[in-house]
């Protein structure tokens, strides 16, 4: 299946050659009467590291899982890469594209959730060469290669053949990092991925996080309530209530010195007593 | 009594055969119920009405009409219609087809109870709808569905009892041979029970290796070989020692 060159897309949505990885236009979701996302419009730039704060409820995991295509937004357009992800507008009316549009995009994408969703039948290797293998048909020696360099990465080296529920909650989420990074996607999308963890071990998934977002030039889409790794790792931070964007900064000045007053009640919760930059 | 032993040593080859007629129902009637529990079962937990409305269709009407006017049906009517069906054919289909429908209600439900986020992470790591089931979600839907399957093999087992009905010549029929040089009780109560419940204690013994092998694979519970050998090593598995 031929991939689309960015010519492609520059031609048939008129899009600049630096047009944003990810794009919300007006985006809403709705389940029956409860509105989840309403009128959302922002994007991400290639390289950004943005975190999504707020209450729960706000619409931060909703805004992931239609970056994932889980769910399908109700209104709205969303764009990866300049291409209209599941949706888009004809003669002034919101279609849906062929699934082959969708899957094609998918592939782009990587996601960390908050309870890992490894593959119980597999081992930990085989977890993370799943879909390398069996999607992309990448060879075998090459698809094993990398996938050792991955552990080695994340540190579980010696848990290749080791079945997923032998591990602890930290090393599994490790191995959730690495099956995402072995896509070698473009987009990262980390969904709570501390929040299932012992307060203990959420350093040490952190710290891989952290080394990812130095080495490499992965955009990533973050929903996380530890505000101090949002603030090392994010160059934005998108506070949400209600479903909509009520403030954006950067991180310092996002933590520092917040200007709405649900941004400073909601800080001033998930923060409590300590003070930011103590950990 | 010893007049019965007698008829018994003289029948035994006979009901050796009626034996083998009612395992072979079995295993056919069997693989062939699961072949279409699976079918049925996907397409019934599908989201696409016109996958998951002909499974209904199916699955109710196997499930409410009964298996021994099914296999009068093959057996009686359809030669009529012009289709001729060996008494064996019969009886595995009219076993397969009643016990299937049954069936894919277990495999439908088992599916259901994998957890949505496995789904999810089959549908962020691009694998194909196919490859969802087949790779990810069938294999852990299959440990969930064995208990439920070891009953619907048990019943199948002993539905087969009815094929004599169709003229074929299975366990029961040679235990009713029996019955005539013998008496009822000596025919039916001890050699027909403990002829079909030693068939089900080894179906289910069979199942439970099934079982327990599948769990094993998903990280649950010993090895079979851990468990069958004589002696058990000691590895402690799963140490999570850093």
């Amino acid at each position: 299946m031929p991939t689309a060159p960015e010519q492609n897309d520059d031609a048939a949505r008129g899009a600049a050659p630096d047009a944003p990885v990810i794009e919300f236009r007006d985006v809403g979701k709705r389940y029956g009467d409860n509105v989840v996302l309403d009128g959302l419009d922002f994007s991400v730039r290639k390289g950004d590291r943005v975190t999504l704060i707020g209450p729960s409820g706000s619409g931060k995991t909703t805004i992931l899982r239609l970056v994932m295509t889980l769910e399908d937004a109700t209104e709205g357009y969303i764009f990866v890469d300049g291409e209209p992800l599941t949706h888009e507008e004809r003669n002034g009316r919101r279609v849906e594209l062929n699934k082959k549009q969708r899957k094609r995009i998918r592939q782009k994408i990587g996601m960390v959730f908050q309870q890992f969703n490894l593959f119980p039948n597999m081992t930990v290797l085989e977890n993370i060469v799943e879909a390398p293998l069996h999607v992309l048909g990448h060879p075998r020696a090459e698809v094993l290669e990398r996938a050792g360099n991955l552990l080695e990465k994340v540190g579980l080296a010696d848990k290749a053949d080791a079945h997923p529920s032998s591990l602890s909650g930290g090393q599994q989420q490790r191995v959730a990092i690495a099956r995402a990074l072995a896509m070698d996607p473009e987009i990262l999308l980390l969904d709570e991925v501390t929040s299932a963890l012992d307060p203990e071990i959420v350093g040490e998934v952190l710290g891989i996080l952290r080394t990812i977002a130095e080495e490499t030039d992965i955009t990533m889409l973050l929903v996380t309530h530890e505000m101090q790794f949002a603030k090392d790792v994010s160059n934005r931070v998108l506070m949400f209530d209600g479903g909509r964007i009520i403030e954006e900064a950067e991180p310092e000045a996002m933590f520092s010195n917040p200007t709405h007053e649900r941004t400073k009640s909601f800080l001033r919760a998930v923060l409590g007593e300590d003070q930011i930059g103590t950990r | 009594m010893t007049d019965h032993l007698a008829s018994l040593a003289e029948a035994a080859p006979r009901l050796a055969q009626g034996l083998s007629v009612t395992v072979q129902l079995t295993i056919f009637g069997a693989l062939l119920a699961f072949a279409i529990a699976v079918v049925l079962g996907l397409m019934a937990g599908s989201s696409s009405l016109w996958l998951r409305g002909p499974a209904r269709v199916v699955i109710e009407f196997f499930r409410g009409t009964s298996l021994v006017v099914q296999l009068f049906f093959y057996f009686f009517v359809l030669p009529q219609l012009g289709v001729d069906l060996h008494p064996m054919v019969c009886g595995v289909l009219g076993l397969g087809l009643n016990y299937g429908a049954y069936g894919a209600e277990v495999v439908r439900g088992s599916i259901n109870s994998v957890p949505a986020g496995q789904w999810e992470a089959t549908i962020a790591l691009s694998l194909s709808p196919a490859q969802r089931i087949r790779r990810v979600i069938f294999p852990q839907a299959w440990a969930l569905m064995i208990p439920s399957l070891t009953n619907l093999l048990v019943h199948l087992m002993k539905g087969t009892a009815i094929v004599s009905a169709i003229t074929l010549a299975d366990f029961t029929f040679h235990l009713d041979q029996l019955r005539r040089v013998t008496s009822t009780m000596f025919s039916y109560a001890a050699v027909g029970l403990i002829g079909y419940f030693v068939l089900a204690l080894v179906l289910t013994g069979i199942m439970a290796m099934l079982e327990t092998h599948a769990k094993h694979k998903l990280g649950q519970g010993r090895s079979l070989r851990a468990i069958l050998s004589p002696a058990p090593t000691v590895a402690a598995p799963g140490g999570g020692a850093a």
